[in-house]
């Protein structure tokens, strides 16, 4: 349907591609420096400094965010919990995106009765509250760190593998995945090579679009004490810890909360963005 | 109409079943039980233990033993609460959950709604940009982060509203976490409610009610608002569940006595009984909620037909 004049698309689609530069800048800004600044501090995450406990951010002792109520420096801190939040959102998606590329490119493929059945059983999960099935998962199994990257994978397959089969069954019409079926290439090697290279712009819009998603649930775990464990950190923690100090150290919430807001923010803006173009050049 | 509700109650059933047995075997593949302590008891104690929670029984007979007395509304013993049933425990936090889940999801369904429409209407205005920057900033902000940051400034620096839940009484303790719950979901409601709307306001019908002379309010409130409300009460489903994760962590901030709080004690204290009723209340709620927005679907929409 078209809805927007020519003009005004044209002008949105500009609009879209600064968004998508603006906050994909900053999350390659924010990776930076999450991992090569730390090491320019001369403060690492575990060591107190009893002199500066609470300290409010400054320059004092080098501590550019201030310390925690044991003194610990929190700009370091903070770092590391970017880097946390950030392996653990990108490692969970790609387990996501494994299974439900694979799952969602057999059930499209196939077809007929397997599609049916295999289908039936995503909308069978998709009821599931995962997300408590996951904090089960977490008591049951004494928070393992690789743990959380399946449980959070686990979680997210589901909207990829709809999306992947829904884009496979439009592919497999295609001609030259008849001309490959003809000429006598198995099915598995026509999934793999000639069904999911065909994917990738779609499942890269869906994955980014993932990561917020892997972002908040592993903040939430490790916010209600299921996650990370100490003295490791993420951003999570960080603000439940600061949740505890809000009223003499407004910074240990703010700081550590600002900054996942901001990431998520920007992941979402990209994904919406990445959306927006690639929905645009499907339909016109 | 009937044959169909049946039809779904009936499909929701191996849904409950798969979260159940799922639940039911995880916390029972535990390492370690629930009695684990410091201190070694001696064996006998042990075997009296085990064999009051029916934990000597075979896993299947625990199972079937399990389910039979959950349908009865009976969810076992507490094993930390001592004194308590877990029925008793959620029936006494369940309530005040209720009453928060409610009001949330009520101020995110009514401004939610509100506010997408208006930027509709006013598509790529300043209106518009406004309303669409708060949804993305609503989206992107935890519950977890914007809950503290509400009562730090408005009820520590600006002391307008309570703080915490013991330590007041009447509506103004309910405002906070209301409010908190119901952001994200304001956020969503609105970006949905504007993407269909603006679809819906493009389409013929709306042109002729238009061309014989409806004002806007007559448009929107007879023509568009049924058909652009659709995807929202599609969208009642993950609502609910929002709100449920959300009020594990709003009910804990406030230190609210309600289910969630319970929740997370009970999964830091490896109440296993608890945990595992609470997650089937939890459930059994989704679920329904599913249910109810594909009723209504079809009463919305009378082209769904009921197969």
């Amino acid at each position: 349907m078209i809805t927007i004049s020519t003009a005004s698309n044209a002008i949105g689609r500009a609009r879209v591609s600064r968004l998508i530069s603006i906050s994909g800048g900053i999350l390659v800004a924010i990776a930076v420096i999450a991992i090569v600044v730390p090491w320019l501090s001369p403060n690492n995450y575990l060591d107190t400094d009893f002199d500066n406990i609470l300290a409010a951010p400054g320059l004092a002792g080098a501590h550019l965010f201030g310390t925690d109520d044991l003194g610990r420096d929190l700009f370091v801190r903070t770092m590391m919990g970017i880097q946390v939040t950030l392996l653990v959102a990108l490692v969970a998606s790609f387990v996501s995106l494994v299974i439900g590329v694979l799952y969602g490119a057999i059930a499209g493929y196939v077809g007929g009765r397997v599609d049916a059945v295999m289908m039936r059983i995503v909308d069978t999960l998709y009821a599931l509250p995962f997300i408590f099935i996951v904090i089960l998962l977490m008591v049951v199994f004494e928070r393992n760190f690789l743990l959380i990257f399946v449980a959070i994978g686990a979680i997210n397959w589901l909207d990829m593998a709809r999306i992947v089969r829904g884009q496979t069954l439009s592919l497999k019409e295609k001609e030259y995945v008849e001309a490959a079926r003809l000429t006598g290439v198995s099915t598995p090697r026509i999934i793999l090579r000639h069904i999911v290279p065909n994917l990738i712009g779609i499942v890269i819009v869906y994955v980014t679009l993932t990561i917020p998603q892997a972002i908040l649930v592993e903040s939430f775990l490790s916010f209600l004490g299921l996650g990370i464990q100490e003295p490791q950190t993420s951003l999570g923690a960080l603000v439940d810890a600061g949740v505890n100090q809000k009223e003499n150290a407004a910074w240990m919430l703010l700081i550590p909360g600002g900054l996942l807001a901001l990431i998520l923010m920007c992941f979402n803006f990209l994904g919406d963005g990445l959306r927006d173009l690639f929905d645009a050049r499907q339909s016109p | 109409m009937v044959k169909y509700s049946l039809r779904r109650l009936l499909g929701a059933i191996p849904t409950l079943m798969v979260v159940v047995v799922l639940a039911f075997l995880l916390v029972h593949a535990a390492p370690g039980g629930p009695f684990d302590s410091e201190r070694v008891l001696p064996e006998a104690i042990k075997e009296n233990i085990d064999k009051y929670y029916h934990l000597d029984e075979p896993l299947p007979q625990q199972f079937f033993r399990y389910i039979s007395n959950v349908v009865r509304g009976d969810f076992g013993p507490s094993y930390r609460y001592r004194d308590h049933t877990v029925t008793q425990l959620i029936a006494g936090s369940l309530p005040i959950s209720m009453l928060l889940g409610s009001l949330a999801m009520l101020l995110a369904v009514v401004v939610g709604i509100a506010a997408g429409t208006v930027a509709a209407l006013r598509q790529n205005s300043v209106v518009d940009r406004v309303v669409m920057a708060f949804a993305m900033t609503g989206i992107s902000i935890p519950v977890f982060v914007i809950a503290p940051v509400l009562v730090l400034f408005l009820a520590v620096k600006l002391q307008w509203l309570p703080a915490g839940w013991s330590g007041s009484t009447g509506a103004a303790r309910l405002l906070l976490p209301v409010i908190s719950l119901a952001l994200p979901q304001i956020a969503y409601i609105a970006r949905l409610t504007r993407a269909s709307m603006i679809d819906v306001l493009a389409s013929p019908f709306i042109r002729t009610a238009r061309a014989q002379g409806l004002g806007t309010y007559a448009v929107i409130r007879y023509h568009a608002l049924k058909p652009a409300m659709l995807p929202i009460v599609s969208y009642m489903g993950p609502a609910i569940a929002g709100i449920l994760t959300g009020s594990v962590v709003v009910e804990q901030i406030f230190g609210i006595p309600g289910v969630g709080q319970f929740f997370v004690t009970g999964a830091l204290n490896r109440d296993y009984t608890l945990v595992l009723g609470i997650v089937i209340v939890y459930a059994v709620m989704i679920v329904t909620m599913n249910l109810i927005a594909d009723l209504i679907y079809g009463v919305i929409d009378p082209r769904v037909r009921y197969r």
